[in-house]
C-alpha cells in the first residue's frame, strides 16, 4: 500500500547584494505560490510590502512572477531565494488618474485665461476664435476618455510601478499640457491657415483616432478575463476599427499618433506638434518592444504585422 | 566530416582576422585622432600666448584664434560618436553633455554676441580649455600607444579640480555678461503673434541656461573626482544602481 506524504518545504530568503539571511520559513506548502511567500516575508519585514519585493533564485537574475509555483521552480526542499528592494512603489491606476487629471484642469485654466498667465487685461476673457472652443474641447475629451478608460476598461497586468516614476510622468504631461495651452489660448493666437477646410479634416481624424483608439483598448480588455494576467495574441473583431490588428501590433498607439497629428493641424501649433513627435518616439519603442515580446511568446504570431505603422516602423 | 571541421577553424580564423584588423584600424583612428587634437589645442595656446606676448593686451585675441577654436571644438563632436559606437568607454550623456555645452558656448554665445568677444571672463575660460584638453587628448594619445608618462596622467585627474570650477566661472561671467546686449538685440527669439503659434525668447533662455550649470556641473565634478579616485589610487567605486 502506497502512503502519500505531504513534503514540506523550506524557504529561506537572502539580501541579493549582501547575501545576509534576511528570512526563514519552515513549513511552506510545495503548491505555495511567489506571491504567497511574499505575503510571509512581508509579515517579518514589515516595511517591504509585497509590491516591493523582487524574489529571485540567482542574485543577478530575472524576478520570479506571483504566479510562479514553489515545488515547479528548479529549487531543493530547501529553496534558497534572493530578495532585492524595488523601491516604494505606486498603483499604476494612481499614476495615471494623476498624470490625467493634470492635463485636463491645466488646459482649462489656461482656456479660462484665469489670471496672471496673459496680459491682466485678457483675465477671464474667451478666444473670439472658434477654434480655440473646438480644440478645448477636443482636448479635453480625450483627456477626460483617457480617465474613464483607466478606471474602467484597463486590466493591468502590473499592480504597481515605482514611486519616482510619477513625477517623471506628470513633469512630462503636465508640463507639455501646459506649453500648448498657452499658445493655443493665446490672445495673439493666429487660426490655422486653410481655414475652416483644415479644422474639419483635423476634426475628422481626430474623432476617427479617438473612437479607433478606444476600440482597440475593449478589444484588448476583452482578451484577458477579469483578474487574470493571461497574454493572448489580439485579432481583428467585427468592429472595423479592430481589423488595422491585421497590419499591426500595437494600433491603440498608431490611433493616439493619430489623434495627436489631428490635433496639430487643427491648432496649427508648433508646440503641438513638438509633443506629438515626441510621443511617437516613446509609443514607437514601447511598441517595439511590446512586438518583440509577442514574437518572443508566440510561435504563430501573424508575420505581416508591424509594430506600430504598417510596413513602414 | 573532415572536411566540414576545417571550413569550421578556417571561418574561425577568418573571424578572428576580421576582428583584429578591425580593432587595429580603430587603435589607429584613435591615435590619429587624439594626435590630431592634442596638436590643434597646442596651436591655439601657442598663438594665444604670442598674441599677448606681442601685443600686451587680450583685447582682439579671440578674434585672432576664433577659426582655429571653432574648428576643434566642433571636430570633438566626432567623440560622442566614439562613445555611441562603443570604440570608446565613456558614457555618451557624460560626453553628450560636455561637447554641447563647449559647442553652446562657442557658437551661440562668443561667436554670435560680438560686444562681449573682448570680455576677461572669455580669456579665463579659454584659457582653462585649453590646458584641460591638452592634458586630456595627450593622455588619451599616449594610453593608446601604450607609453603613458605618469606626469600627464597626473595632470589629467589632477588640473580638472581647479580648472573645473575656474572655466564655468569663465563660462557663467559670459553668458551673463551678454544678457543685455541679446535682450537689446532680440536676437534668436520669435515674438507672437505668427503662423507657428510659438515663441521663443534667447535672453530667458540663456538665463535657464546658467541655471542648469546648477544640477550638472556638480555631477559632472563628482563623475571625475570619482575616475581620479580609481585611477590614481586604484580604489574601486561602486556605482549606485538605477
Amino acid at each position: 500500500m502506497s502512503r502519500i506524504s505531504v513534503v514540506f518545504f523550506e524557504v529561506e530568503i537572502l539580501d541579493a547584494k549582501t547575501k545576509d539571511k534576511l528570512c526563514f520559513l519552515d513549513k511552506v506548502e510545495p503548491n505555495a505560490t511567489i506571491g504567497e511567500i511574499k505575503s510571509m516575508f512581508h509579515k517579518s519585514h514589515p516595511q517591504w510590502y509585497p509590491a516591493r519585493q523582487s524574489i529571485r533564485l540567482d542574485p543577478k537574475g530575472k524576478s520570479l512572477k506571483d504566479e510562479d509555483v514553489l515545488q515547479h521552480l528548479p529549487v531543493g526542499t530547501t529553496a534558497t531565494f534572493y530578495f532585492r528592494d524595488l523601491g516604494a512603489q505606486i498603483s499604476w491606476v494612481t499614476v495615471f488618474l494623476t498624470e490625467y487629471t493634470g492635463p485636463l484642469v491645466i488646459y482649462l485654466m489656461f482656456y479660462f485665461r484665469v489670471p496672471f498667465i496673459y496680459a491682466s487685461k485678457y483675465d477671464f476673457t474667451t478666444s473670439k476664435h472658434w477654434v480655440v472652443h473646438l480644440a478645448c474641447m477636443c482636448h479635453s475629451f480625450h483627456y477626460v476618455k483617457r480617465l474613464l478608460e483607466t478606471l474602467f476598461v484597463h486590466r493591468f497586468s502590473h499592480g504597481t510601478m515605482p514611486l519616482r516614476n510619477i513625477f517623471k510622468n506628470c513633469t512630462y504631461y503636465w508640463g507639455f499640457a501646459a506649453w500648448m495651452a498657452y499658445y493655443i489660448n493665446h490672445p495673439l493666437y493666429t487660426p490655422p491657415i486653410y481655414g475652416e477646410q483644415q479644422i474639419r479634416l483635423a476634426l475628422i481624424i481626430f474623432l476617427f483616432c479617438q473612437i479607433g483608439n478606444f476600440s482597440i483598448h475593449i478589444a484588448l480588455r476583452n482578451l484577458r478575463p477579469p483578474g487574470s494576467k493571461t497574454r493572448k495574441i489580439p485579432y481583428p473583431t467585427k468592429n472595423p476599427f479592430t481589423w488595422i490588428f491585421l497590419l499591426v501590433s500595437c494600433p491603440n498607439y498608431t490611433y493616439e499618433l493619430g489623434s495627436w497629428l489631428g490635433f496639430t493641424l487643427m491648432t496649427q501649433c508648433l508646440p503641438v506638434a513638438f509633443f506629438t513627435l515626441v510621443g511617437f518616439v516613446q509609443m514607437t519603442v514601447w511598441a517595439k518592444g511590446k512586438h518583440r515580446s509577442y514574437l518572443k511568446e508566440f510561435r504563430d504570431y501573424p508575420p505581416l504585422r508591424s509594430p506600430i505603422l504598417p510596413f513602414i516602423l | 566530416m573532415a572536411s566540414s571541421e576545417e571550413d569550421g577553424t578556417v571561418e574561425e580564423k577568418e573571424n578572428n582576422n576580421k576582428k583584429r584588423t578591425k580593432s587595429a584600424l580603430v587603435t589607429a583612428w584613435l591615435t590619429f585622432y587624439n594626435i590630431a587634437m592634442t596638436a590643434g589645442w597646442l596651436v591655439l595656446a601657442i598663438t594665444m600666448m604670442r598674441f599677448y606676448i606681442q601685443r600686451g593686451t587680450h583685447k582682439g585675441l579671440y578674434r585672432s584664434i576664433a577659426r582655429t577654436l571653432k574648428f576643434f571644438q566642433t571636430f570633438a563632436l566626432v567623440e560622442v560618436g566614439h562613445c555611441a559606437i562603443g570604440i570608446v568607454k565613456t558614457s555618451v550623456i557624460v560626453n553628450g553633455v560636455q561637447v554641447c555645452s563647449r559647442i553652446f558656448m562657442v557658437w551661440f554665445v562668443t561667436n554670435s554676441i560680438r560686444q562681449i568677444q573682448n570680455e576677461e571672463s572669455v580669456i579665463l575660460f579659454l584659457v582653462v580649455w585649453t590646458v584641460m584638453e591638452i592634458s586630456r587628448y595627450s593622455y588619451y594619445t599616449f594610453s593608446l600607444l601604450h607609453h603613458l608618462p605618469y606626469f600627464i596622467k597626473w595632470a589629467r585627474y589632477n588640473f580638472f579640480i581647479v580648472l573645473y570650477p575656474l572655466g564655468v566661472a569663465g563660462e557663467l561671467l559670459t553668458i551673463y555678461a551678454a544678457l543685455p546686449f541679446v535682450r537689446r538685440s532680440g536676437m534668436y527669439s520669435m515674438r507672437l503673434p505668427n503662423k507657428y503659434n510659438v515663441s521663443f525668447d534667447y535672453y530667458y533662455c540663456l538665463i535657464i541656461v546658467m541655471l542648469s550649470y546648477i544640477p550638472l556641473f556638480p555631477q559632472l565634478y563628482l563623475h571625475m573626482l570619482r575616475q581620479r579616485r580609481r585611477v590614481l589610487h586604484g580604489e574601486v567605486i561602486v556605482e549606485k544602481d538605477e
